[in-house]
């Protein structure tokens, strides 16, 4: 029997920055459109995780009044700090000597989660239905090749696929134009980018993993709006990475830790990094006394425009960074991903109405200042494969004295999974056990993200070779999954690989980091996952 | 037949609560909130009597602030016909909301009312009780089965020693458990068409229940954390260790 049918004028996979953006402007251009926006959180904002410190220009041209609209965004930044960390000292590097790009007066600390829920209920407002909970699972087409829509997930199989009781048929979503906004290794961005070859002629793209916690501290230990980053310890020169300390209001701390996932060592912990990165006496001095309220983990694009595919298919477009719009060396990509998500309105606008090609998102993109930013932020990241400090002195020669107007780009070369280097060739890394007062283990983690999964129900991370782990991956790599997956979905358990995938924050990082792509990530049932609050 | 439902919004049973600082109570904003899990049991088997043709109506009323509708948007989006929306600003006690059930039931006139057996925020377990008690009404609490009869229903109830069942005249409350069903899971096109569905709202005052609080809460404070264990090395010394530091034995 063919499942239920609904037709939509736009279908928008994802309620980030992004897709909430396409989908206000949308209405904002035409009220008539009828508009609808997949979420597989149990709420709008449940999996949205982000430092984050805003830029509000995307915002400005949305929705100007946002201020009088009372939007979450309250703090400004009013102080700024750069440290390069050695393991017992540090180095303040005078912001006058910091490039453009990183200078953030006119921004605010915020939490990207409290506004997408604000930007939810903008766009409830003008009509977007909004349907949290249901993940879209599928991408259909339709027989010229071109997209149809996508389809719901089935609810209530048992981990056989057989139906349960209460089992619930997914339905399809048929549209005139269907945008995929689902975040960084969005699951059916990457099938679009592998069946149009979005990615042709482009780099391999690049991601790192991010952590953020949220401590609450006392007085002494807080200054609202302090934005304060740190390259240096505890990793070495040859990895890509540093950290964010952002006092916001209500003496909370969101600090957190960003690894480049084109690292080379098995042995390395991204998870531990950032545990050991807070017992630095200048970190742990402000976090001393404190409690840690919040965890969590998300993958992001770190390739920028070399490794941004193309972002128009035939009836469908990718944005954000599910195409990859993220500012490396800014830090933000909330603002070009909303600054995306407008101009694929523009472009759904123009295509309905006056039948234009969807290729005319390329122009418009190149037209905008998303595109210039991107354009100048360019060489900064691949850079850093010489080294921190020669990535540093390159950046600040590109960025403070050419801005970024140098006439080369630089390349990057490899896709993440092929960074890693044999587990015998590398030094293991012994890492401090937890104190659980400034450094925790990955269980007490993974419980402050409020992560569940319905327990009897098919395992969304898959393997394509089971055997794979432990006959080649241990032995050549030492299994990395057991530390690239920040809450210890992976574990070697007498030489069995177990998938605990019930602990599964949808980070990403192992769809990306899996030396030999054998790990797929695929939606779970709507509405599992993290919950996360004001991150 | 009609069946009225009562449905309660509370934090997310994933979510890892905590206290506010000032000891005041537990920090809400921008925490994730659901229906009180029984509470969907409760929808459920309402609408399951319904759906198997001995009930007409199902009826589903929380009692809350203004977001508190979505909890009845989900009722409505699994089957229950009508909302009705009690709006308070302030906590409320659980026989307040009996009071305000007994005025809905008085206006209603259902049959059955239905409800989770406790709420996951509080652990009262009291206003299923409390609103038998000011109706008059027979009351099965712990429901884990109902079977409707001509004029009575028969409810096996989960209790300490085992199962028990008993036969309850309607009209009737019951209060329902974990065990009772398996919720089902919203589809889209119901989701959408419970938007559309009729919700009444109405305050506490214009129904004339005084919902100020009888109980004074001095503080509210998180559980101890447990202490790590320790191994013995013998049985001499477990015996020894009961027997003069935890003194048990």
């Amino acid at each position: 029997m063919p499942r239920e049918k609904m037709e939509y004028d736009v279908v928008i996979v994802g309620a980030g920055p992004a897709g909430l953006s396409t989908a206000i402007k949308l209405k904002q251009l035409d009220t008539n459109l009828s508009v609808c926006i997949l979420e597989k959180g149990s709420e709008v904002g449940a999996h949205i995780l982000s430092g984050n410190v805003f830029e509000t220009r995307a915002l400005d041209e949305l929705l100007p009044k946002w201020k009088e609209q009372n939007a979450p965004i309250k703090t400004k930044v009013s102080k700024e700090k750069f440290l390069f960390l050695g393991k017992k000292t540090s180095l303040s590097w005078p912001t006058w000597l910091l490039p453009n790009v990183q200078k953030n007066h006119d921004n605010y600390i915020i939490s990207l989660a409290n506004l997408c829920r604000w930007l939810a209920d903008q766009a409830e407002k003008l009509g977007v239905e909004i349907f949290p909970g249901f993940p879209a699972s599928e991408i259909l087409y339709k027989e010229d090749g071109s997209i149809k829509g996508v389809a719901t997930l089935d609810m209530g199989l048992d981990k056989n696929g057989n139906k349960k009781e209460g089992y619930q048929e997914g339905m399809e979503l048929h549209a005139k134009v269907t945008v995929f906004s689902e975040g960084c290794r969005g699951h059916l961005g990457k099938q679009l980018i592998k069946k149009y070859e979005l990615d042709k002629g482009k780099n391999p793209q690049q991601y790192g993993i991010g952590f953020k916690e949220i401590w609450e501290v006392n007085d002494k230990q807080h200054q609202e709006g302090l934005v304060m980053h740190t390259a240096g310890w505890p990793l070495d020169n040859s990895t890509y990475g540093g950290s964010f300390i952002y006092h916001a209001e209500k003496k909370q701390i969101y600090i957190g830790y960003v690894i480049g996932l084109d690292y080379k060592n098995p042995h390395l912990s991204p998870f531990d990094e950032f545990q050991r990165f807070k017992t630095h006496k200048d970190i742990k001095k402000m976090l001393e006394g404190g409690k840690r309220i919040a965890f969590g983990a998300r993958a992001l694009i770190e390739g920028g425009l070399q490794s941004l595919p193309k972002m128009y298919m035939p009836g469908g477009l990718l944005i954000g960074c599910d195409a990859g719009t993220l500012n490396m060396p800014k830090i933000k990509g909330s603002h070009t991903a909303m600054k995306s998500g407008i101009i694929a309105a523009e472009t759904i606008i123009e295509n309905i109405k006056n039948g234009k090609n969807l290729s005319t998102y390329e122009e418009k993109f190149k037209k905008s200042w998303a595109f210039k930013e991107l354009y100048s932020a360019r060489n900064v990241k691949p850079s850093f494969r010489w080294g921190l400090i020669l990535g540093i002195i390159f950046t600040g020669l590109d960025q403070v004295l050419f801005r970024g107007k140098l006439p080369f780009t630089l390349k990057h070369k490899h896709a993440d999974h092929d960074a890693l280097m044999p587990g015998n060739k590398m030094p293991k890394i012994e890492y401090p056990k937890p104190d659980n007062k400034i450094t925790f283990d990955k269980t007490s983690s993974v419980y402050l993200t409020g992560t569940n999964h319905t327990e009897n129900q098919p395992v969304h991370l898959k393997l394509k070779d089971a055997s794979l782990p432990i006959n080649y991956t241990l032995q050549k790599y030492d299994e990395p999954a057991q530390r690239y997956c920040p809450v210890g979905v992976y574990e070697i358990q007498k030489d069995k690989f177990v998938i605990n995938s019930q602990n599964c924050i949808h980070c990403k990082t192992c769809d990306i980091k899996e030396p030999s792509q054998n790990i797929t990530w695929v939606v779970p049932e709507g509405g599992n996952g993290p919950r996360y609050g004001n991150m | 037949m009609k069946i009225l439902v009562a449905v309660k919004r509370v934090i997310d049973y994933n979510v890892q609560v905590r206290v506010k600082e000032d000891k005041t109570g537990v920090v809400t904003e921008n925490v994730k909130m659901s229906t009180n899990p029984p509470d969907d049991n409760a929808i459920e088997e309402a609408v399951k009597i319904k759906e198997a043709g001995k009930a007409k109506e199902v009826v589903a009323i929380t009692v809350g602030e203004e977001k508190a509708q979505e909890t009845l948007r989900k009722a409505l989006a699994v089957g229950a016909d009508k909302g009705i929306h009690v709006k308070i600003n302030n906590t409320i006690e659980p026989l307040a909301v009996s009071k305000i059930l007994k005025k809905i039931v008085e206006k209603e006139k259902p049959d059955l009312v239905f409800m989770g057996k406790q709420a996951i925020d509080d652990d009262c377990n009291q206003t299923g009780q409390m609103l038998a008690a000011l109706l008059n009404w027979p009351q099965a609490t712990f429901a884990s089965k109902i079977v409707v009869k001509d004029k009575s229903l028969e409810v096996t109830r989960e209790v300490d020693e085992g199962l028990e069942t008993l036969e309850v005249n309607i009209p009737a409350i019951v209060t329902c458990d974990l065990r009772l069903n398996e919720p089902r899971y919203a589809s889209l096109p119901n989701i959408m068409k419970a938007k559309k569905k009729p919700l009444e709202q109405i305050t506490a005052e214009e129904l004339g229940v005084d919902t100020k609080q009888r109980i004074q809460q001095i503080k509210v404070e998180e559980p101890p954390k447990r202490k790590g264990g320790i191994k013995v090395a013998s049985v001499a010394e477990l015996v020894q260790k009961l027997k003069n530091e935890a003194k048990v034995i």
